[in-house]
């Protein structure tokens, strides 16, 4: 079938969830802009309880009211992904920034969840069933390298029955959280020979509070603010052997490598949804305020006929709707069990470039309005750069497009 | 709830569609262009097809199929895969029987629905567009004046494609009420028919301009209610066929580039290339989306004129990039007459333009 309407279930969610975020997010969000570093504790922990019914937490949550979640996936067998999309777009809206802070595993826990024993994902994601709010994390890019996370440095070495970690990440997403405000843990990349190129990349769970692990620095950024970004030093930092996330032997395959980048096919589709959250308040706001001052959007008429300024919205409009819905098509594939590698990285491309442009144009058209500190359309346009950077640069996406439509290999095409 | 798959019959329909563009209509579109003339057999087979049949009601000859618009969508999308040009003649009967079935009272659906039912094609036509740089389907100039139960019609038109051959044409007017449209047979006096159009692109295709000169009708031969509906399937209609254009322009840059070496490598190689081709197949994508959004609106009865427009501007930008771009990834290749891809840039160019020109 070609429907593009939500199902009911989705749709009570999303209303839901606008509530939370027009109802506590919106009025707290200048706020944590603002102060930079510092942490809304309070929302955050209500956050924490609530959430653990309303969003989708992955594999660890789900033992979490087991009997109504079981009931809930057997009424709608397959609209996890798409739930997801649907009110990450709402708590973006809300404040994207306060919307990456709430404790959660996010793609440390992805990555637990989808390369992970069943013993790792009861040890590690149980966690985030109860007690004091907790975060996960993922640390892959370094100061040498980001984009190409194959060239990563940092090392894990065997020692008896430990790994020891050394090396530095930079630009981890709630790694301050994470590492050593909650009793979370960090998903730390790290090769097990060098020479082996990726084959020789794997993924190590590294907890909370772990000796040897420290937070350098947390980042001063454009947008995005109330998340913290941190960099962590790995100095001689022993873990369990058992916290290696999929086998420990480096073979000539790249396969395990390729199972941790495809977290990235589940994990795009809800970066994407995120930027469209922050271009539709981008939007909305920009509506509101020319409908307020009496200018009606002329649908029907040719384009050369508009002002600017009903083109301009027009084209956000609908550039705004081409990104969603290339987003819940690669979110309905996920949740269909089809492959999602080239829609997920088309949804993140236009996503990405979408809402740069869409919060940008909006700056514009409203003039001293939009430039203003006393409206949030400013922070919008400084928080929404970062969703066309982290998950894959703009420039990474296109070229893993490029090579889906290509047949090209990675060799053939970098 | 959410789906972006066709269903079996959707899928079918799409299939046999494709099929057809591929097989006949592709082949013939280089020559049809040069020539200026469409290939009657493809007419002929693709009349066989019964894509104009199919959903004229059972009572009037047809097969009475729904006429669901994201079906429509999907067959405008391969035809126009094929040639735009054809695709404008194969279905340009759909001009005339759209709106009739869609509006029509049951005289004027028993006067001209059967016409189209036929065991051959039957062209039919509407008269939409106007030959003036700020053309403004809100502002028509041709204009419609009540007199003694009958209207008046005055003005010029363009872009009227088969309006020499067709049986009857669809003259849209300014009313009283704002935009209003007429079914005028052939031979109506006050009509008459100009020289053949020379465009820039759609050349297989004949296109007229026309001139209505105090041209009475009764008021029997006014479509009544609202043609917003009418208007907005065309533009879903005209998007579809931008999306199929754009497509075919795209897939032969990609295999092209594949094949093209240039210091070294395939230029499909070259990120320059490679990323071009990739915004290409993403922009496609996404307004193949929307429009499949406006069209499943359209079908679910709810009013789809914001999704429709948005739809149309958002593929008439998208389908203009993309071929320039596949006429850019050929180099100079692209330039010569040889390759299709400059023959895609010249139609498309056309559909920020075009209105009403085709409709599901
Ligand atoms: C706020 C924030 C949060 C983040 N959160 C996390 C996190 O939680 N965990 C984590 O591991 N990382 C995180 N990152 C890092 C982020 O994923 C990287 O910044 C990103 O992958 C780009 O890497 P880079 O900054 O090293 O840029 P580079 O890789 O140095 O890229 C610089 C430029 O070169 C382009 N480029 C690179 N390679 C190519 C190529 N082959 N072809 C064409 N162009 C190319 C890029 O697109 C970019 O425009 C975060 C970053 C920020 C700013
Ligand atoms: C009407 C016309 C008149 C002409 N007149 C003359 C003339 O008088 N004398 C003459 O010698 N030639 C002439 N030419 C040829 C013209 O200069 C070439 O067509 C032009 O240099 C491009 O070469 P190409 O067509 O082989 O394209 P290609 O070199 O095959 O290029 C194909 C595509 O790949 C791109 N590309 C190629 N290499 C790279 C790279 N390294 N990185 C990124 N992208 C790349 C190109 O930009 C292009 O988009 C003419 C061409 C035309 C159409």
């Amino acid at each position: 079938m070609i429907d593009f309407s939500l199902s009911p279930a989705v749709k009570k969610n999303r209303d839901l969830i606008h509530a939370v975020a027009d109802g506590t997010m919106r009025p707290i969000s200048r706020e944590y802009d603002e102060r930079e570093h510092e942490k809304p504790t309070e929302w955050l922990n209500m956050m924490w309880e609530a959430s653990k019914d309303m969003v989708s937490f992955g594999e660890g949550k789900q033992k979490k009211g087991a009997d109504r979640k079981a009931e809930m996936v057997e009424r709608h067998p397959s609209e996890r992904t798409i739930r997801s999309a649907v009110l990450i777009e709402e708590l973006s809206w809300g404040d994207v920034g306060l919307y990456l802070s709430i404790p959660h595993p996010a793609l440390g826990g992805a990555a637990v969840a989808a390369a992970g024993t069943p013993e790792q994902k009861e040890r590690f994601l149980s966690r985030f069933r109860d007690g004091e709010p907790k975060w996960g994390a993922m640390a892959i890019t370094e100061p040498g390298c980001g984009s190409d996370s194959a060239a990563l440095t940092t090392t894990a070495v065997q020692d008896g029955d430990q790994w020891v970690i050394n090396g530095t990440k930079i630009f981890c997403t709630s790694g301050l959280m994470a590492a050593e405000k909650s009793e979370g843990f960090v998903v730390v990349w790290a090769t097990l020979d060098k020479s082996a190129g990726r084959a020789g990349i794997k993924a190590f769970v590294v907890d909370h509070h772990t000796p040897g692990m420290t937070v350098a620095k947390v980042e001063d950024k454009m947008g995005i603010r109330a998340s913290d970004t941190a960099m962590l030093v790995f100095e001689d930092c022993r873990i369990p052997l058992d916290n290696i996330l999929g086998q420990a032997e480096v073979k000539q395959s790249t396969t395990g490598f390729k199972g941790v980048m495809a977290t990235f096919d589940a994990t795009r589709p809800l970066v994407a949804a995120s930027a469209i959250g922050v271009a539709r308040a981008a939007v909305d706001y920009v509506r509101e305020t020319i409908e307020a001052a009496g200018i009606t959007i002329r649908y029907t008429t040719p384009p050369t006929k508009l002002t600017t300024l009903e083109r301009d919205f027009m084209e956000m409009e609908a550039n705004l709707q081409a990104a969603r819905l290339l987003t819940w098509r690669a979110a309905w594939m996920l949740d269909q069990g089809i492959q999602n590698n080239l829609e997920a990285s088309m949804a993140k491309a236009k996503a990405g470039s979408m809402v740069t442009q869409v919060t940008q144009k909006a700056v514009e058209l409203l003039g001293p309005l939009g430039y203003s500190r006393k409206t949030l359309l400013e922070k919008w346009m400084r928080d929404a750069k970062i969703s066309d950077i982290y998950e894959g640069t703009q420039q990474i996406n296109l070229l893993i497009i490029a090579r889906r439509i290509l047949g090209y290999s990675s060799q053939e095409l970098n | 709830m959410l789906g972006f798959q066709p269903d079996d019959e959707q899928q079918l329909i799409r299939d046999t569609v494709a099929e057809f563009a591929r097989e006949q209509i592709r082949p013939l579109a280089h020559d049809a262009d040069e020539t200026g003339l469409s290939p009657p057999s493809v007419v002929r087979q693709a009349w066989d097809l019964g894509l104009v049949q199919s959903t004229i009601p059972e009572a009037y000859g047809g097969v009475g199929a729904e006429s669901s618009a994201v079906t429509g969508s999907l067959i405008c999308e391969e035809l126009a895969w094929g040639d735009l040009a054809l695709a404008l003649h194969i279905l340009s009967p759909q001009l005339v029987t759209y709106p009739v079935i869609m509006l029509g009272t049951p005289e004027q659906k028993a006067q001209i629905l059967s016409c189209y039912a036929g065991p051959h094609f039957t062209a039919g036509t509407a008269a939409v567009m106007e030959p003036r740089f700020d053309f403004d389907l809100n502002a028509l100039t041709t204009t419609a004046e009540q007199h003694n139960g009958e209207f008046v019609l005055n003005g010029t038109k363009c872009f009227v494609p088969l309006a020499a051959d067709a049986t009857h044409l669809l003259v849209y007017a300014r009313g009283d009420n704002g935009i209003t449209a007429f079914l005028l047979p052939q031979d109506t006096p006050g009509l008459s028919i100009g020289e053949r159009e020379k465009n820039m692109g759609l050349k297989a295709v004949a296109t007229y301009e026309l001139s209505l000169d105090n041209c009475r009708v009764p008021a029997s031969s006014q479509l009544q209610g609202d043609i917003q509906p009418v208007l907005n399937r065309s533009r879903v209609a005209l998007s579809a066929m931008a999306v199929g254009v754009a497509r075919a322009a795209y897939e032969y840059a990609r295999e092209y580039a594949k094949e093209r070496r240039a210091f070294g490598t395939a230029i499909a190689q070259k990120q320059a290339i490679a990323f071009m081709l990739a915004e290409m197949a993403t922009e496609i994508d996404a307004a193949r989306l929307l429009v499949w959004e406006a069209a499943w609106k359209i079908d679910t009865g709810a009013d789809a004129t914001r999704e429709a427009c948005l739809a149309k501007n958002y593929a008439a930008t998208m389908v203009l990039t993309v071929t320039d771009n596949a006429v850019q990834t050929l180099g100079g290749h692209g330039y010569i007459r040889d390759h299709p891809v400059e023959l895609w840039l010249r139609n498309g160019r056309g559909f920020a333009t075009f209105e009403g020109l085709a409709i599901i």
